[in-house]
């Protein structure tokens, strides 16, 4: 592409900032007995080099599961075990058994954040790059400053180098997956996203989206011709791909069975610490998690998810469309977070990777989402203080967002995508002009809560009597926006459809 | 919404530029600072905590006050400033005290007082004229200035990692250049003769300006064939420019003559006892001299020329600042520095004299100079070639010729910066942000000269000399 030069220096700049927000502190630093996940992920390392495979998942006297068990699937053990390989090269201390429990020093910390930035490199920020070369219909500069935008992402910056962890791995591979599919390497796209499920298996909550679309592409092709031998193939890829990442564990039934337990923890609750879902926020006035017993709330939260989920899904199944998908990836993981078992704040993550992906078709509203999904991990982040770089990441996430695709000019009903939804309700109630500007005084509003409550949370100590006082707040008022969210993008999914048979835009 | 997109600066892509560096500034926070940074920390100490008369002979840290009185008034400033923030810093006797507190204080006045160097960029691009080139906003040539000056690898890695506040006077330089190319000569004088004595390292470009102001400003005129003009000499305006330098240096060093304390000051700015190169060689003709000696006396040694008894012990790349004899060649004094100094400064001074070309010769000349000095200077530090780095960014934008010097000198300027963070951790950083300075400042004056060459038969901007 021309201007390759500038695709290359957003890289560049995105990589300097993630560099320089890992020099910061980590996930329980300093913090004896548990420390963080940080330490989880050196655990693993250990863990996977000096013990078989075998014993990965299982409790016994080298590996107690209380500390730092592994709970991710297979892939991830493999990725800790070629990282431990490197850590024995370099400093054998690093990973030896037992004894390196809570090894902290300054070069570690520089070996772990350099495999942070490796895996970036290789797997994430080539398939942001890629994304924004296909976009169709932009100018090579909108692609560009979109490239820029999705690099500046301050929630992934923040988790990956900051607290710890190594979503850019999985948020990566469903990237590819994504773009697999939109341009039509349905086999390689699958594939790519099986990966990621088995990297993380959170990804889980991209996966009817995929399924849905694929399904749908199947039945336009029509069952009886293409579409059936797409259909068998895309089973055998996605069996094959299972197969290959679990091979060790499929030995024995008690082995997958383990894996299984771990991956899915039932026992553990509703949800866990406070997170910015229903379930949490409704905690607040009633305490449903000590009410209800185990299997209620387990029932209760998986119809509650299908239901919001059900009419996008049905939508993308029957009129399977790139545009389309995407909004569905984001109206599906965001009811997956609302409504789900067990979820962490972190998981926001999977909806913000999607809402990335439609910077460029509502980059109002993808911007204001992108600003409160990362006020929501505030709390997690102040308390691995991570202030100053999450301040000045957001900001410059901003002003990226503000000079690429100058967001406050575009918040008309037609730029917001909602022409054909107020056209509808004008039928009804001729006086509803006004959706555009409710919808800037909502922005404002919101922002303006969330300055407020993070200068509250840093300046201010809480009450004795409610010391989690600021955390449920930040909680409580990011489930509002989120819900808003859904009523919106749902709104825009199902009434793409009058539009949607005009345009004829099936990819 | 109207307000919120003029307070965001929607479109304002200089605002933008600006803003964008300065949180990649405060990103940089947390990285590693030399001891610049308690040297600083003990100026700040000492015009707090002492009065004027202690102020040049203070020494129970090794760090002592050697800028002149002006940079010595601002950290008395910024020391007002600091009190709020952790009020141990400011004691003497607090050595290498580095509290957290501290560590912001210090990192975000250097950012704050870089809001002088953002201004001044934006009147140098004010000086240009970019219409001819294409529409493109990423090819004009305001732009590429603006990204050249404000993203500067090595006034980031020496100003916000290495830690130092070169940021706001450079700005000092730029403004008083700018000055000079919107005709205000006397506001350009006045800045520099100020700039002079926050930093005197600027002594450097010092025969720039003298030349100049005396050949374009105090002659009105020239002959039609551009020669001088004898008649035309304004004594009213010699006068004037020698009144502003004299009350500038009145106020600064005033107080210290009243005190009788002009020889100590002196002798603590032009320290000569530190030896010919700085602890770590400059990039100049004198490592090469040096290097040669080193060279001929092993050689000596092996031949069995030289006696082994008569070398000197101490060897010039042990870090230390120290007097040092060279073995084979001739030792070099501080006059033979100025005198080598001076011989390659002339051919440039001389054209500025004889045949002035307006505002641009004047900045090719100070750039030579600045050049000339860090060649043959005595006691050269590697930081010092950002002075002839950001002045002729300003040129490199103008000519395609000058672009490309500008960019052999740019690029190995950047890089003889790189052992000044020699850490780990910031490794990555100078690698990643020395790769998008060069590849931007190539990429982009390679695209801006590529179309101007189509458009106009020659070179293509010319500098806008506003009147």
């Amino acid at each position: 592409m021309e201007k390759w030069y500038l695709m290359t220096v957003v890289v560049l700049i995105g990589l300097t900032v993630r560099w320089t927000v890992s020099l910061n502190s980590y996930s329980g630093a300093g913090k004896p007995p548990m420390f963080g996940d940080y330490e989880a992920q050196r655990h693993w390392q250990e863990i996977t080099f000096n013990l078989p495979v075998k014993q990965w998942y299982f409790n016994s006297s080298d590996n107690n599961l209380q500390y730092w068990g592994l709970d991710y699937p297979p892939p991830t053990a493999y990725h800790s075990l070629l990282c431990a390989y490197v850590a024995k090269f370099i400093n054998p201390d690093w990973i030896a058994l037992h004894t390196s429990r809570g090894y902290e020093s300054q070069a570690h910390k520089l070996f772990m954040r350099t495999t942070v930035l490796i895996a970036d490199l290789l797997i994430y920020i080539p398939a942001v790059v890629l994304y924004c070369c296909c976009l169709k219909e932009i100018s090579t500069k909108k692609k560009i400053a979109n490239a820029l935008c999705i690099l500046l992402y301050p929630g992934l910056i923040l988790i990956d180098y900051g607290h710890f962890q190594y979503n850019s791995v999985s948020l990566g591979f469903a990237l590819w997956g994504v773009l697999g599919i939109s341009c039509d390497c349905d086999l390689l796209g699958s594939l790519a996203f099986c990966l990621a499920i088995n990297y993380k298996q959170m990804e889980l909550y991209h996966a009817l989206p995929f399924f849905c679309f694929l399904l749908g592409k199947c039945f336009k092709k029509g069952l009886k011709g293409k579409g059936f031998v797409l259909l068998v193939k895309l089973a055998c890829i996605v069996v094959a791909s299972f197969v290959l990442c679990w091979l060790p564990f499929f030995t024995e039934r008690e082995q997958t069975l383990q894996v299984l337990r771990r991956l899915f923890p039932v026992d553990r609750g509703l949800f866990e610490d406070k997170v910015a879902n229903i379930w949490c926020s409704f905690n607040v006035f009633l305490k449903i998690k000590d009410i209800l017993p185990r299997h209620i709330q387990l029932i209760m939260s998986f119809c509650f998810t299908f239901l919001s989920l059900l009419p996008a899904c049905i939508k993308l199944i029957l009129q399977p469309s790139s545009k389309g998908f995407k909004f569905t990836l984001v109206s599906c993981a965001l009811s997956f977070f609302l409504f789900s078992f067990q979820v962490h704040e972190k998981s926001i993550l999977l909806v913000s990777l999607p809402v990335c992906l439609v910077l460029s078709e509502i980059p109002f509203m993808s911007t204001w989402f992108l600003l409160v999904s990362t006020f929501s991990m505030l709390p997690l982040l102040l308390k691995d203080e991570l202030l100053m770089p999450s301040v000045v990441t957001t900001m410059a996430f901003f002003i990226a967002c503000v000079t690429s695709f100058s967001i406050f000019e575009k918040t008309s009903e037609e730029e917001l995508q909602l022409k054909s939804f107020s056209i509808s309700v004008r039928k009804y109630l001729p006086c509803f002009t006004f959706l555009s500007r409710i919808i800037q005084y909502l922005f404002l509003i919101s922002v303006i809560t969330m300055v407020l409550l993070t200068l509250m949370t840093v300046t201010l100590g809480p009450p004795q009597k409610l010391p989690d006082l600021f955390s449920v707040l930040v909680c409580f008022v990011s489930c509002l926006n989120f819900l808003f969210f859904l009523v919106y993008f749902n709104i825009i999914i199902v009434w793409d459809s009058k539009s949607g048979r005009n345009q004829k835009k099936i990819s | 919404m109207a307000a919120l997109t003029i307070a965001t600066g929607t479109g304002n892509w200089f605002s933008a530029l600006a803003l964008g560096v300065t949180l990649l500034k405060c990103l940089l926070i947390p990285t590693y600072h030399s001891t610049d940074f308690e040297v600083h920390r003990n100026w700040l100490a000492i015009t707090h905590s002492l009065p004027i008369s202690q102020w040049y002979y203070e020494a129970t840290s090794e760090w002592t006050l050697d800028y002149p009185p002006f940079f010595a008034w601002f950290e008395y400033i910024l020391s007002h400033v600091a009190k709020y923030f952790d009020q141990e810093m400011l004691n003497v006797h607090n050595l290498n005290y580095s509290s957290s507190r501290t560590l912001l204080f210090q990192r975000f006045s250097v950012i704050f007082m870089d809001v002088l160097f953002v201004y001044a960029v934006r009147e140098c691009c004010k000086c240009i004229d970019g219409k001819k080139v294409g529409k493109e906003l990423t090819e004009k040539p305001k732009f590429i200035l603006s990204v050249l000056l404000l993203w500067n690898f090595g006034l980031l890695i020496v100003d916000h990692i290495h830690f130092q506040y070169n940021g706001f006077l450079f700005g000092l330089m730029l403004l008083s250049i700018a000055r000079l190319f919107q005709k205000r000569h006397m506001e350009g004088a006045f800045l520099f003769a100020v700039l002079l004595h926050f930093k005197h390292i600027y002594l450097y470009v010092a025969p720039a300006y003298g030349v100049y102001l005396l050949r374009s400003y105090c002659f009105t005129a020239n002959k039609p064939d551009g020669s001088i003009r004898w008649k035309s000499f304004s004594f009213v305006r010699l006068i004037s420019l020698g009144l502003v330098v004299f009350l500038v240096s009145a106020l600064s060093l005033g107080p210290f003559l009243a005190l009788n304390q002009l020889p100590q000051v002196f002798s603590r700015l032009f320290p000569f006892k530190r030896g010919l190169c700085h602890a770590y060689w400059a990039p100049n003709f004198w490592a090469l001299y040096n290097a040669l000696d080193k060279v001929l006396s092993v050689i000596g040694l092996k031949l069995k020329f030289l006696d082994p008894n008569n070398i000197p012990k101490a060897s010039m790349t042990s870090g230390l600042v120290q007097q040092f004899q060279h073995t084979v060649l001739p030792s070099v004094t501080p006059l033979a520095t100025l005198i080598c100094t001076l011989i390659a400064i002339l051919p440039s001074i001389f054209c500025l004299w004889f045949k002035p070309q307006g505002p641009r010769g004047f900045l090719r000349c100070l750039t030579l100079c600045a050049l000339s000095s860090f060649m043959f200077g005595w006691h050269v530090h590697e930081k010092a070639i950002l002075l002839a780095i950001l002045p002729m960014s300003l040129l490199s934008v103008g000519k395609a010729g000058d672009a490309s010097i500008f960019l052999i000198l740019t690029t190995t300027g950047h890089y003889s910066l790189f052992p000044l963070l020699f850490t780990a951790p910031e490794l990555p950083i100078k690698i990643l942000l020395m790769l998008l300075f060069t590849i931007y400042s190539i990429s982009s004056l390679k695209t801006l000269f590529r179309r101007s060459f189509t458009l106009v038969a020659q070179a293509g901007v010319q500098w806008h000399d506003l009147s």
